[in-house]
């Protein structure tokens, strides 16, 4: 053991290391309540390598988890040996589907339908069939290469046509999913058609016609930090699960019946999360890594290589969209048709969900009358896809809009006027039969990402000739600007934030309020999942400007306290912020009402002031300092833990869509200015600027930070993103970094952004959910300004060279 | 087989090393250094970045038994003697150049390193300096705050 090893051993002992410590922060220079770009907690452990992430876990006797998964995508298993990798030396365990401790052997976020191990039968290529513990992660690989599975492989459905034709294998053979009564064919995971209006009558009204099939990519998360976790079993016979994850109450809900133990001997904690953006919203290693720990009675860890992350979560749905759009002469839309269909792949995760979004904003931000829409997901042999940011509206966003600037071209108007004209606003009716309640500022947005300055043309131009670096083909040199053209884009798209369709969506936050020192201080504990996207940092400015203190704790985010539901959905701060404030509100009562009994009598502006708590103290709305927190708290301390739910939404007909399916709407538009070799088909974007609407920027650095996230996956999938997925074998043909390109600071030109903060008066603070909105209307800009560049249709994403050299 | 080398300025060695382990292996799961990261270990994403003698290079794809005998300085090699951040870990901060983290000990080494040999970069050089580290979170335009950041202050503090 090296002397580090045996350092970590000593301070570690029993219990593992690099698991999460609550964040303390403290004077941050300014009063560090909301509304200010206050620094993150984490930043500092985060620069100097010390910030624990699931990966990053250590265990003194731990051993290596490896899952064997399947190498084809449809077979039926017909024997599964695992003798020789037993018997190599180092290997503690190897678990198949007949080792599974109970009769609960599926999981699923909604429906149950994915096996913990392949049970004789795989789906799709890249299945988990078999789990492997060792003392070394090569010999748990090595050993795992030697467990002989015999396939007999089934033919494979991949899209609409072979899933639905006559006589198609079915997937799920005997489904008794709350879907399967309403589908038109087995192997639809789930449909939703929305019918408003007359679209029949409408069309007759319309002096244009477009119609346009799209098809959109495969696009994976690429969250840089792996799946990964430490399972510990514990002396109750329990396990400690610690683990970087998006929510950890769901994936309690689905592991603990599977291990046969009671949620609460199911301890989690969350670990260190390297980015998610929806592909931890299933679970990956969870449930593998505690049978690991329970069967072999120590610590297992299992961290997934790169190769095996792109197998280890489910993809954005890849889809294919048909649309028909009328409008007037005069630019007013008459009618929408169109037909939304998302390849769910091999097991539902959220395609249900994703459908309900698609479906019913399916339009855009458009006032549209008359509306026929249907979308639907598929069960087919292709990789699962459930949850990435934008959920559904991302695809439609892709196509809508790019009919809206087909249609503006067959009118002869300018495609942001004709947006403009058919834009929503406050008041609107969405083809739910919602109606839109709070701001809806869509031509407002159009109206300022338009008026940004352009940047200069030929901006690569310096005094020492051109600098590659700014055009198409980068430092490969191809091109010193002979052959490039410029074009320019605009898209606009709208999200639903937090969850939808009658969801029962809450979060939960308990908050305690004590003096330490003669001054008062807060800590925070949820078990919100952070990942990245600065919850810790609000929920401590949050507890600033409800308490009146300056020092702030964040405990780690663990199962000990009520569910902070998902990271996803552009939700956390307008759920689990609203909690915290929520819960600060109680508090606060709570210290007024201790302050009234040990000081009431003493000024009568107790019994008849609106009271905050300010500065470290009790204060009058007019300002007056009554008393200081610590001295109202003496050694009493309050601590509540309440829950917190957004106005209640309700499911969508079946039949027609109509419904009040959704919470609140997000909106973002973008400018694309893109400049192509259009001889060699290369493309450089050079600038995507966006203006959103966020209704209080509760920390501006970070909402920027999240646009400009946001809108740099859109891009990516815009030009560069896609798993290939073999048609004929359902295989996937590229997991890795070297074959999937993500954009790199090369590929990602300057982001200017114009922030509006229309308050939502239902939402706490007026915030609107903004996390996702980007990611929507920058992928359709960056087609539309290659589409005016070059002249072509491109109808689908991610454009390749070949789409616009036509070799 | 034991592997010697200098992480830090200190000596640090390790036993039993299967010689298919990375460099990036053995800090991390040997040395007690996982501030670098393990984001794809095929040489592709950045987040293993060290300087081995100086020059930057992907710790994943160095097999350990290269580095014996040699320097390797790794992000928790950045910071001054008492903890105190180096300037362009306190920009990372200021700037927001940070989310998740997870690229972020890489870029601090290969940005570290820029500066270093170029103390007053262009955007271009910045991109160019940094095109090997890849970011999900950011859109890497804070990154781009973060290194100008520093290289201002390193200017105005000369
Ligand atoms: S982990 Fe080394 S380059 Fe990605
Ligand atoms: S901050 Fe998450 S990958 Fe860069």
């Amino acid at each position: 053991m090296s002397t580090a090893e045996q350092n970590r051993a000593a301070e570690g002992g029993r219990t593992p290391t690099g698991v999460a410590r609550g964040l303390t922060q403290g004077a941050t220079g300014t009063r560090g309540g909301i509304g200010e770009s206050t620094l993150r907690p984490d930043g500092v452990l985060k620069v100097t390598g010390e910030f624990a992430y699931s990966s990053d876990l250590w265990h003194e006797d731990m051993l290596w988890g490896h899952t064997l998964r399947s190498t084809v995508a449809h077979a039926r298993i017909v024997s599964i040996d695992t003798a020789e990798a037993l018997a190599t030396p180092g290997v503690y365990a190897v678990l198949t589907y007949d080792d599974l401790p109970t009769e609960v052997r599926h999981y699923g976020l909604e429906i149950r339908d994915t096996p913990v191990l392949a049970h004789g039968k795989v789906r799709h290529h890249g299945e988990p069939v078999a789990l492997v513990a060792a003392d070394h992660p090569e010999t748990a690989r090595r050993a795992a290469a030697k467990i002989r599975v015999v396939y007999e492989e089934l033919p494979v459905v991949t899209d609409e046509a072979s899933a639905t034709a006559p006589g198609a294998v079915l997937v799920h053979e005997d489904r008794d999913d709350h879907h399967s009564g309403h589908v038109p064919h087995p192997n639809i995971v789930h449909r939703q058609p929305i019918v408003r209006g007359d679209a029949d009558a409408a069309a007759r009204r319309a002096d244009v016609v477009v119609r346009g099939e799209y098809v959109f990519g495969m696009q994976d998360q690429a969250f840089l930090g792996p799946e990964s976790g430490l399972a510990v079993p514990a002396e109750d016979g329990g396990v400690d699960l610690y683990v970087a994850t998006q929510w950890l109450h769901s994936d309690l809900r689905q592991i603990a019946p599977v291990l046969g133990l009671p949620e609460k001997k199911v301890r989690m904690t969350l670990s260190g999360v390297g980015g998610a953006f929806g592909g931890r919203e299933d679970l990956s290693m969870q449930i593998h890594g505690c049978l690991l720990a329970l069967r072999t009675g120590k610590p297992v860890k299992i961290v997934y290589n790169r190769f095996e992350s792109f197998f280890g979560h489910v993809h954005r749905h890849p889809a294919k969209l048909t649309y028909e759009h009328g409008a007037t002469r005069e630019g007013k839309l008459t009618h929408v048709r169109c037909r939304i269909v998302l390849d769910g792949g091999a097991y539902a995760s959220s395609s249900p969900a994703v459908v309900g979004n698609a479906a019913s904003l399916g339009v855009g931000p458009y006032v549209v009358d008359d509306v026929d829409i249907e979308a639907l997901a598929l069960y087919t042999n292709n990789p699962p896809c459930g949850a990435m940011r934008g959920f559904g509206a991302v695809q439609a966003c892709f196509a809508y809009e790019a009919q809206m600037d087909k249609v503006a071209a067959e009118l002869g108007m300018d495609p942001v006027e004709f947006r403009q004209r058919n834009a929503m606003e406050q008041g609107a009716v969405m083809p739910t039969g919602q109606v839109v309640d709070s701001p809806a500022p869509v031509a407002e947005l159009l109206r300022r990402v338009k008026a940004m300055p352009l940047p200069p043309e030929r901006q690569w131009e310096t005094t020492e000739g051109a600098d590659v670096r700014a055009l198409p083909g980068g430092l490969s040199n191809t091109t010193h600007g002979e052959g490039v053209v410029r074009g320019i884009g605009y898209a606009v798209g709208i999200k639903n934030v937090g969850f939808s369709e009658g969801f029962d969506d809450y979060s939960t936050a308990r908050v305690r309020i004590e003096a330490i020192n003669g001054e008062a201080v807060a800590t925070v504990h949820t078990a919100m999942a952070e990942v990245g996207q600065g919850g810790v940092t609000v929920h401590a400015q949050i507890a600033r400007s409800e308490l009146g203190v300056t020092q702030v704790t964040i405990n780690p985010a663990d199962t000990q306290v009520g569910s902070a539901g998902s990271t996803s959905a552009s939700r956390q701060t307008y759920m689990t912020g609203g909690a915290v404030k929520n819960t600060c509100e109680a508090v606060r009562e709570k210290v007024l009402a201790i302050g009234r009994r040990k000081f009431g009598t003493y000024h009568p502006a107790w019994a008849t002031a609106e009271l905050l708590l300010e500065d470290g103290h009790v204060v009058t709305d007019g300002g007056e300092k009554l008393a200081p927190i610590a001295e109202v708290l003496e050694d009493e301390a309050v601590d509540l833990e309440l829950e917190f739910r957004h106005r209640p939404t309700q499911p969508f007909d079946l039949r027609t869509g109509q419904g009040n399916g959704h919470v609140q709407y997000s909106f973002a538009a973008h400018r694309a200015v893109v400049e192509v070799d259009t001889e060699l088909g290369l493309v450089k974007v050079v600038e995507l600027a966006c203006a959103q609407d966020v209704g209080k920027a509760l920390n501006p650095l970070s909402v920027a930070g999240q646009i400009q996230g946001g809108s740099t996956q859109g891009l990516g999938v815009a030009v560069m993103e896609e798993i290939v997925v073999d048609p004929v074998t359902a295989k996937v043909r590229n997991p890795s970094f070297t074959d999937y390109l993500i954009p790199t600071i090369l590929d990602t030109p300057s982001m200017p952004l114009d922030i509006l903060e229309l308050a939502d008066e239902h939402a706490p603070y007026g915030l609107r959910g903004i996390g996702e909105a980007p990611t929507l209307s920058s992928t359709p800009a960056v087609l539309a300004a290659i589409r005016q560049a070059t002249g072509l249709e491109l109808n689908r994403t991610p454009v390749r060279p070949e789409h616009l050299t036509g070799s | 087989m034991r592997v010697t080398f200098t992480v830090n300025g200190r000596q640090a060695s390790a036993d039993d090393v299967w010689e298919g382990e990375s460099l990036l292996y053995v800090l991390r799961e040997r040395l007690g250094l996982p501030g670098s990261k393990n984001a794809c270990e095929q040489g592709e994403c950045g987040s293993c970045t060290v300087r081995l003698d100086g020059v930057p290079v992907c710790s994943c794809l160095v097999a350990a038994g290269q580095a014996q005998g040699r320097e390797v300085t790794t992000v928790e090699g950045l910071a001054g003697p008492e903890g105190e951040l180096s300037t362009v870990q306190q920009a990372f901060v200021d700037a927001g150049a940070v989310q998740c983290g997870f690229c972020t000990p890489g870029l601090l080494v290969a940005a570290d390193e820029l500066l270093e040999r170029n103390p007053e970069p262009s955007d271009g050089d910045i991109r160019e300096a940094l095109s090997g580290n890849l970011c999900r979170c950011t859109g890497y335009e804070k990154i781009l705050d973060a290194v100008r950041l520093a290289a201002a202050r390193t200017e105005g503090a000369v």
